[in-house]
């Protein structure tokens, strides 16, 4: 149920400048250059590069693009010309309708003000006509849950009140084009919650463009994503999944933790054989897995035990294995020992998963070793989930 | 596409990398359009600054007071004891300073104001796309309320010495708005490349010296030499004379001065608002970057 095209991108470019002083003059060149109309920019120039290239899509009313990409791939440079901030150097761009941006929340906000004055104040900025903040500003205020505070000014509230101000007030924008970058994790969790909930209706009735490094939130509620990667459109389309797997290229192929060995014990070499073959590198969702685990483990320690976590790409431990819980602890046999772990069935979703096993004194005591980088699971699988497990049901279906 | 679908009214901005002055026709549409909008923002934030101003001072408005009072003072000691020698002036020359200190300060602060609205407002401007006028027009707000608190400080000085009203001052608003619009103008042009170079700001302090030093402000306009034409040549100097002639004297001394000063005025103001509007998302760019 997608409405009209609200944002039109169309092989957008934007140029940048490493160095500050050259940027600054290449700023008063282009200044020159706009003032006589006559603007250069095709050309790069000395210690230029493009922040943007290429860039093209569209978003629909009722569309969420997830714009994804690691640090410094353009996105905020992209978010800053659809907000008619600065200029694309190539490219064509069309925005229908009121445009709201959803960051730097309490930007115009002046410390010495009170609540109340800033409420106004920022209302103004966000392009909102007294009328409307007079009409809004008891609802402004109850969002916020700062009843006691409007009247105290601004410099004496702690960071989150500001932020919950300064959400509360730009909530009331309707705008058909909303621009949302990173700004989906604020306050507490209460407040956190009830902002999720304002967000997904503002987002209900607009054309949204969301920046977020959670591909958690994208998967829940993006309609089409777009990867960029220095720059350059590495990914858009319609499929959520695609895109956050093209995203995740970019990620390291070993949990990022530090390997933890005391003098009691070493783990040596973990292997993971899938479906009794060894060396394979992705997993189909439901394969037999094993995991070998080979470990020196000093002769005071009598007994053990193994505790074996799974990340997701998020860096999320959502998943774990330990023997103990499952009633076995084993005995050292002061040398080397391999254990293998049989997991049936790993009913994992498609994606990439990083594994942690620690060696534990007795039952779940003192960790002895740790081996974070013991490896990463590829799945892969004809059905891309949002959530890293997938349960196997026995189904029914009668018609009633 | 589903174009016959879309709603009629929404309105749509296109961006290109061309330059607006491509199209002046649309160039003006466009200024015209968010001057309007920006009424309410820009009285929005005169009130924020004024009120911010003045909530975090024990003298207040005092302060508005004191560099005429103290300028008028030591400047007619000075010449009362032949330190120096300023001219003749047709009204007690203490009260002259007053009043051209006055206007002085007003002016230097319709373009001052306009270099320190751009760089206050930096964060606003890198990530709020609101009507850049409104930065404008309260520069030119707060000009106005420090001149109204001002008008306590000429009117005790008129009663004070004692001076004559004529029916002229009823003009010397006009005459003060264009001095406004002069300094508004000058502020507007340097203020976006303020945005890049703090020199701009470095420079003001010392061509504020050296404009005070060729407009007739503490002075009484010369008559004859090169000195007497630089000050003849500087357009503040009839728009300034002139709106204290209006007030105290009842004479235009220089009418054709005027009305050049006074187009000269318009037009840099003009000039200015169209290269502020084209410049800021290049500024925006290299102030954030």
């Amino acid at each position: 149920m997608s409405g009209e095209v609200l944002v039109e991108v169309d092989n957008v470019s934007k140029k940048f400048c490493r160095d500050l002083k050259r940027s600054l003059w290449y700023g008063v060149k282009d200044l020159s250059g706009e003032l006589t109309g006559r603007t250069q920019h095709d050309a790069l120039r000395e210690g230029e590069f493009w922040a943007v290239k290429d860039v093209s899509f569209q978003v629909r009313r009722g569309e969420v693009l997830g714009l994804i990409g690691p640090n410094g791939a353009g996105k905020s440079t992209l978010l800053r010309i659809l907000n008619g901030l600065i200029k694309p150097d190539r490219g064509k761009i069309i925005i229908r309708g009121r445009v709201g941006a959803l960051i730097a929340l309490g930007t115009g906000f002046n410390p010495i003000l009170t609540g109340r004055e800033n409420v106004y104040n920022a209302g103004a900025v966000l392009g909102l006509k007294k009328k409307e903040i007079e009409d809004r500003y008891e609802s402004i205020v109850k969002f916020s849950e700062l009843e006691e505070f409007m009247e105290s000014p601004v410099r004496s509230y702690s960071s989150g009140m500001k932020i919950r101000l300064g959400f509360a007030i730009a909530a009331q924008m309707q705008p058909d084009v909303l621009i949302l970058d990173e700004v989906l994790a604020l306050g507490d969790v209460a407040f956190k919650a009830k902002s999720f909930n304002r967000i997904y209706s503002m987002t209900e009735h607009a054309a949204v463009i969301l920046v977020s490094h959670s591909m958690a939130q994208i998967s829940r509620v993006a309609t089409k994503t777009l990867v960029i990667r220095n720059g350059k459109q590495a990914f858009y389309g319609a499929s959520v999944g695609e895109g956050i797997s093209e995203y995740y290229k970019d990620a390291p192929n070993k949990l990022p933790a530090n390997d933890f060995v005391s003098d009691l014990a070493r783990i040596d070499r973990v292997e993971i054989e899938i479906n009794g073959q060894q060396g394979l590198e992705t997993v189909r969702s439901l394969d037999h897995v094993a995991i070998k685990i080979l470990a020196r483990i000093d002769g005071s320690v009598d007994r053990f035990s193994l505790n074996i976590v799974f990340f997701s790409e998020e860096l999320i431990n959502f998943m774990s294995c330990n023997s103990f819980f499952d009633g076995v602890t084993f005995l050292n046999s002061n040398c080397s020992n391999e254990i293998v772990l049989e997991i049936r069935n790993l009913n994992l979703n498609p994606g990439r998963y990083y594994v942690w096993i620690a060696v534990l004194r007795n039952d779940f005591g003192e960790i002895l070793a740790r081996n974070a980088s013991a490896g990463m699971i590829n799945i892969v699988g004809p059905h891309k989930g949002n959530e890293p497990v997938r349960l196997k049901g026995q189904w029914t279906h009668k018609q009633v | 596409m589903t174009d016959s679908r879309r709603a009629p009214e929404l309105p749509e901005v296109i961006y290109t990398p061309e330059s607006r002055i491509k199209h002046p026709v649309e160039m003006l549409r466009d200024m015209w359009r968010d001057i309007l909008a920006a009424r309410e923002l820009g009285w929005r934030l005169t009130v924020r600054d004024i009120s911010a101003q003045y909530r975090q001072t024990f003298l207040g408005y005092f302060w508005a007071f004191v560099p005429a009072l103290v300028t008028g003072a030591t400047l007619s000691i000075a010449s009362r004891n032949r330190v120096v020698d300023f001219g003749e002036a047709d009204i007690p020359y203490t009260a002259y300073v007053i009043i051209g200190m006055v206007l002085w300060q007003t002016f230097m602060e319709s373009m001052t104001l306009q270099i320190q609205a751009m760089s206050k407002a930096r964060e606003m401007l890198a990530k709020i796309n609101f009507p850049r006028e409104a930065l404008i027009l309260s520069g030119l707000g707060q000009t106005l309320f420090n001149f109204g608190i001002k008008i306590l400080l000429l009117a005790a000085t008129f009663v004070w010495f004692d001076l004559s009203v004529p029916a002229t001052i009823l003009l010397a608003p006009f005459a003060l708005v264009l001095l406004l619009v002069l300094g508004t103008g000058l502020g507007v042009l340097l203020a976006p490349l303020g945005g890049l170079y703090e020199d701009v700001g470095r420079g003001i302090i010392f061509s504020a010296m050296a404009l005070l030093i060729v407009t007739p402000v503490v002075f009484v306009p010369p008559d004859g030499g090169t000195f007497a034409e630089i000050v003849a040549l500087n357009p503040i100097t009839p728009l300034l004379v002139t709106t204290r002639d209006l007030m105290t004297t009842g004479t235009m001394t220089h009418p054709l001065g005027f009305f050049l000063a006074s187009l000269f005025a318009v037009l840099l103001l003009l000039a200015a608002w169209t290269a502020y509007r084209l410049a800021m998302p290049i500024i925006i760019e290299r102030m954030s970057a």
